[in-house]
């Protein structure tokens, strides 16, 4: 009876759904029909109605935010006073800046090398001893040691800001609800802004170089550390509490006795995502002209020398992995106790060892020179053999042969006529077709916000870019949902692949997102293609993870169930275990379509014509207001899919029972 | 019990939860039930109570899960404000406090302990046992002096320095017991101690409970779900349901005269001559003169039932510890609950 009452107006309203997105398809596809007959505003906006929104933004921030409130000067001050001695203090420790503690000469590498493994050792025995040694040892005899250490010094400054700044946001956003409504809207289009947006701002208001840079990227990176500071704290068991209540704790004995080391795990979650997007975004602030790993990278690739790329690419891989693996392995670390009556070297012998190790290694530096500085001659870089190599087995016919293959079919079949079939369809029809994919996936609330964003996206004037941006995105994640929902699904099949294939994804994962633009550029060049492919590669590792999360996390007993009823492999795949995986694997499509929009702005650099395009050559002026109508743009657009997707994702897990 | 002012008092309280329970709570009719109040769209975590705890006393609140024992102890504490009626802790009305009259209250007088234990995670055992002295402000060596006195007395020597995640669930909970009385607390408030542990430790745990208890003669309101645990406890016991007491009595009685069918339902299965004494059977003399050797009155039934049975006369007297004369006793009465059939 219950349940009669229940079904009845839900299947009411699952019939007036899809009604409504016949008609919504329905109305585009005549408007596609018509397209010869339609009032030209229909079909494109004509110039004169689109509002000058760049100037108007332009004299916001000119005339209001920088003439009449003076903001860049605070700015300018924090960036000239604090932060610069900051950076200066860190570059001089790290690279040798003459500046503050004055030191004529950097840290020798050896020194910090050995103290890294003893942290190493320390968070994680023998494996994370290695890891963290060697890639020190590794930068320093690959003659990669002070690109390494200009990029680690503005991370040093940054990922502690970051920290900082999202903490105290995290708590305010826990503490007053108002508040954290009004900045969810806030963090959300945050997430989803093209680096470029942060660039420039940060170049306007906080100087050129590696104050920009560390602004850039704290900003970049504190996002997910404030959620997890609210998440960890929301967590804290009511018990505990409780029990800090009933110990007669003041307000501020709660907050920092009580609630913070309880969430000290969520925290340091997100400890580990700012540093991990510290570093992401501080390889990506080559752009704006910011010396080290990232700038020398670029600066290779624009002259196509792979082999050093190569050498780069594989540090700043190593660099990511270690810091990703320290930081995890700090967050299950847990204090262990000592017996009463144990001496004060044995409680306090990793920092003892860290001392001895580092004078140690400075000693030896004073005297053997090599440990000190590794010079240019004395380093293994093989780049230019490399480079070589990288050419002859390029010149090879069949690879040339293959790669042309792979190049001409995706172009001339695939990529090309997508992209002109986008560029066709009507403004309004365009505009239509997202809020019925909003509708059919998500329901009512994302297709009103995919309107209204979509809407905003023909007034800012940036139509056909913007569609040549969504076409890249859509392309590449339906490429790569033909390599890596299959591979999801094999490595699926037994627990070994399942943790082979996750470890691997993690991994990838962990690297800054210029690194995919490497193994695309070596095979295609520098082309349409190599664009596409590279968000391939990018977004492939979200999609199998996910698809791997998703079949895994099928219940025992449904599956055991199936095999009971008789079916065969595949019956049990189709019919059970991939429509129970689905919300989960959703969450991957709505990850990699988020991952899409990022790299295909990355991909710029190599020759496109999207926004990323305009909005990297936003960075060479002032153009304030048109590089943000640019980069709301990409976020409106990535926040219509994560809308529609998550809403999705979160309804079909309901209606399955999966918690 | 004696005349001194009782230590919690407490006046028709309510505490409803919802979008708007004082105003809610105002333009309520007059008896309302407790699905009358869902209805509405609220929950009546704890309904028109009124009950005492004097000083000294074991009152243990006993219920089913969603009752609203738990609620209604944390109304003592003022860890939820209540929506109507008053609670008075030693005579001052505990809604009227100020925030750091309330700190000083906790301070000073006030002990928890919880289900699940409530322990912080980070802190070693040493450091939660202190927890609440640190939070008064003592001084490190003063605080580590206190601690180690009461990790000695709830049996956890040697543990000083391991995190709770080292220890089992019944040292777990000595912790929780030790940090509550760290700060010699007047008002003990146990909220379920000892559900979350299995039952061969629970039964050591009550033990060891009945014990601090003899040596500390704490005021103890006392939560569990499990009634035999109540009637091992308590002086006296208070059962709910849907977030009102519907008897409030010593053991004995809640026995012997359940006053509604559902806390008869929970006395059905019990073997009342454990429960009951001597002592409350007893029926005044009234110049009838029982002759012979006296029974004990603070002996349970089941612990005479040997002398019951072989006893040949009729009507036995009672006796209270100092060897006064409690009453008569009769002996088919005393069989009778013996045998089960009253």
């Amino acid at each position: 009876m219950a349940d009669l009452a229940v079904s009845t107006p839900a299947r009411d309203t699952a019939a007036t759904q899809d009604r409504v997105l016949q008609v919504l398809l329905g109305a585009a596809l005549v408007l596609c029909l018509a397209k010869p007959v339609l009032p030209d505003f229909l079909v494109r906006l004509p110039e004169a109605w689109i509002p000058p929104l760049a100037q108007w933004l332009d004299y916001f921030f000119n005339v209001i935010v920088i003439d009449t409130l003076h903001i860049n000067q605070l700015t300018r001050w924090f960036a000239e006073g604090p932060l610069e001695f900051l950076l200066g203090a860190t570059a001089n420790l790290l690279e040798g800046k003459y500046r503050w503690p004055y030191l004529d000469d950097p840290l020798p590498w050896s020194s910090i090398a050995a103290v890294a493994a003893v942290i190493g050792y320390y968070l994680g025995g023998w494996k994370m001893s290695l890891l963290a040694g060697g890639t020190f040892v590794w930068t320093a005899v690959m003659g990669q040691w002070e690109i390494t250490m200009e990029t680690l010094s503005v991370l040093a400054v940054a990922a502690p800001l970051g920290f900082a700044i999202g903490l105290v946001t995290g708590i305010a956003a826990w503490k007053w609800k108002s508040f954290d409504n009004a900045i969810k809207p806030l963090l959300a289009v945050m997430q989803t802004l093209p680096f470029y947006t942060y660039l420039l701002p940060a170049v306007i208001f906080f100087k050129v170089g590696p104050t920009a840079g560390a602004i850039a990227t704290t900003i970049y990176a504190t996002p997910p550390m404030i959620l997890m500071t609210t998440i960890g704290l929301k967590k804290v068991p009511p018990e505990i509490v409780e029990a800090g209540k009933m110990a007669g704790s003041t307000r501020w004995q709660m907050l920092t006795r009580v609630f913070i080391p309880s969430a000290r795990t969520e925290i340091l979650v997100g400890v580990n995502q700012v540093i991990m997007l510290c570093l992401a975004m501080v390889v990506l602030t080559a752009f704006i002209g910011m010396p080290g790993l990232g700038g020398k990278l670029l600066a290779m690739m624009n002259s196509f020398k792979l082999g050093r790329s190569f050498e780069i690419g594989i540090t700043i891989v190593l660099v990511a992995i270690m810091l990703d693996q320290l930081s995890k392995a700090w967050v299950v670390k847990l204090p262990e106790h000592h017996e009463r009556g144990t001496p004060w070297y044995i409680r306090h012998k990793y920092i003892l060892l860290a001392v001895v190790v580092f004078v140690g290694f400075f000693g030896l530096a004073q005297v053997v020179e090599y440990f000190d500085e590794v010079g240019r001659r004395q380093s293994l870089s093989v780049g230019r053999e490399m480079d070589k190599v990288i050419k002859w087995v390029l010149d090879i016919d069949l690879i040339q042969a293959i790669t042309g293959g792979i190049r001409y079919v995706l172009n001339v079949w695939v990529l090309i006529p997508f992209r002109n079939a986008l560029l066709w369809i009507p403004t309004s029809a365009f505009i239509l077709l997202m809020v019925a994919f909003a509708w059919g996936v998500g329901g009512k609330r994302p297709a009103i916000y995919a309107a209204v964003f979509f809407t905003i996206i023909a007034f800012t004037g940036w139509w056909d870019r913007s569609v040549i941006t969504l076409y890249s995105v859509i392309s590449a994640v339906i490429l790569s949902m033909f390599i890596g929902i299959p591979l999801g699904i094999f490595a699926a099949r037994s627990a070994k692949w399942s943790r082979r294939m996750l470890i691997i994804c993690d991994t990838a994962q962990t690297f800054p997102s210029f690194i995919y633009l490497l193994p695309a550029i070596m095979l295609f060049g520098v082309s349409d293609v190599t664009v596409v492919l590279s968000i391939v590669i990018f977004t492939t590792v979200p999609l199998t993870r996910y698809t791997i999360e998703g079949l895994r996390g099928v219940p025992p007993e449904m599956t055991e169930a199936a095999d009971m009823s008789g079916a065969t492999k595949r019956q049990k795949l189709l019919s059970v275990q991939l429509p129970l995986a689905m919300p989960t694997m959703a969450v991957g499509f709505n990850q990699a379509i988020m991952f899409a929009f990022f790299m295909v702005i990355i991909a710029a650099f190599i020759g496109t014509q999207d926004l990323g395009q305009e909005l990297q050559r936003t960075l060479a002026g002032t153009d304030l207001g048109k590089n943000f109508v640019l980069g709301i743009n990409v976020s409106l657009m990535a926040l219509t899919f994560d809308m529609a997707l998550t809403r999705w994702a979160a309804k079909r897990k309901e209606a399955l029972g999966l918690g | 019990m004696t005349s001194e002012p009782p230590v919690i008092s407490c006046r028709n309280a309510w505490k409803i939860f919802g979008p708007d329970p004082k105003g809610y709570l105002r333009t309520m009719p007059e008896g309302h039930s407790y699905d009358q109040i869902r209805a509405d769209g609220y929950i009546a975590g704890v309904k028109d109570v009124s009950v005492d705890v004097a000083k000294g006393e074991m009152l243990v609140i006993m219920g089913l899960s969603g009752s609203g024992k738990s609620t209604l102890v944390r109304c003592f504490s003022r860890l939820h404000d209540i929506t109507g009626g008053t609670i008075e802790v030693e005579g001052q009305d505990i809604m009227a406090l100020s925030e750091n009259d309330l700190i000083e209250l906790r301070r000073s007088k006030m002990g928890m302990v919880f289900q699940s234990f409530g322990l912080l995670p980070h802190r070693t055992v040493l450091e939660n046992v202190a927890f609440p002295l640190e939070m008064r402000g003592q001084d490190r060596h003063a605080r580590r002096e206190r601690a180690l006195e009461v990790i000695k007395l709830v049996g956890l020597e040697g543990r000083e320095d391991y995190f709770p995640r080292e220890l089992s669930g019944g040292q777990q909970q000595r912790v929780g017991i030790a940090r509550s009385l760290a700060i010699e607390p007047d008002i003990w408030f146990l909220d379920e101690p000892f559900s979350a542990l299995d039952p061969l430790i629970r039964r050591e745990m009550q033990d060891e409970f009945l014990r601090l208890q003899d040596m500390l003669g704490k005021t103890i309101v006392f939560i569990t779900h499990d009634f035999d645990e109540a009637l091992r406890l308590a002086d006296r016991i208070a059962i709910m349901k849907d977030g009102a007491i519907e008897q409030c009595d010593t053991p004995d009685q809640i026995v012997l005269n359940p006053q509604t069918a559902y806390v008869r339902k929970f006395t059905e299965d019990i073997d009342k001559a454990r429960v009951v004494h001597a002592g409350v059977l007893a029926a005044p003399v009234n110049g009838q003169a029982p002759e012979g050797e006296p029974v004990q009155g603070d002996m349970t039934i089941l612990q005479l039932a040997r002398q019951l049975v072989n006893d040949t006369r009729d009507h036995l007297p009672v006796t209270a510890k100092d060897g006064t004369l409690m009453g008569v006793l009769e002996r088919r009465k005393a069989l009778d609950v013996l045998l089960g059939d009253q």
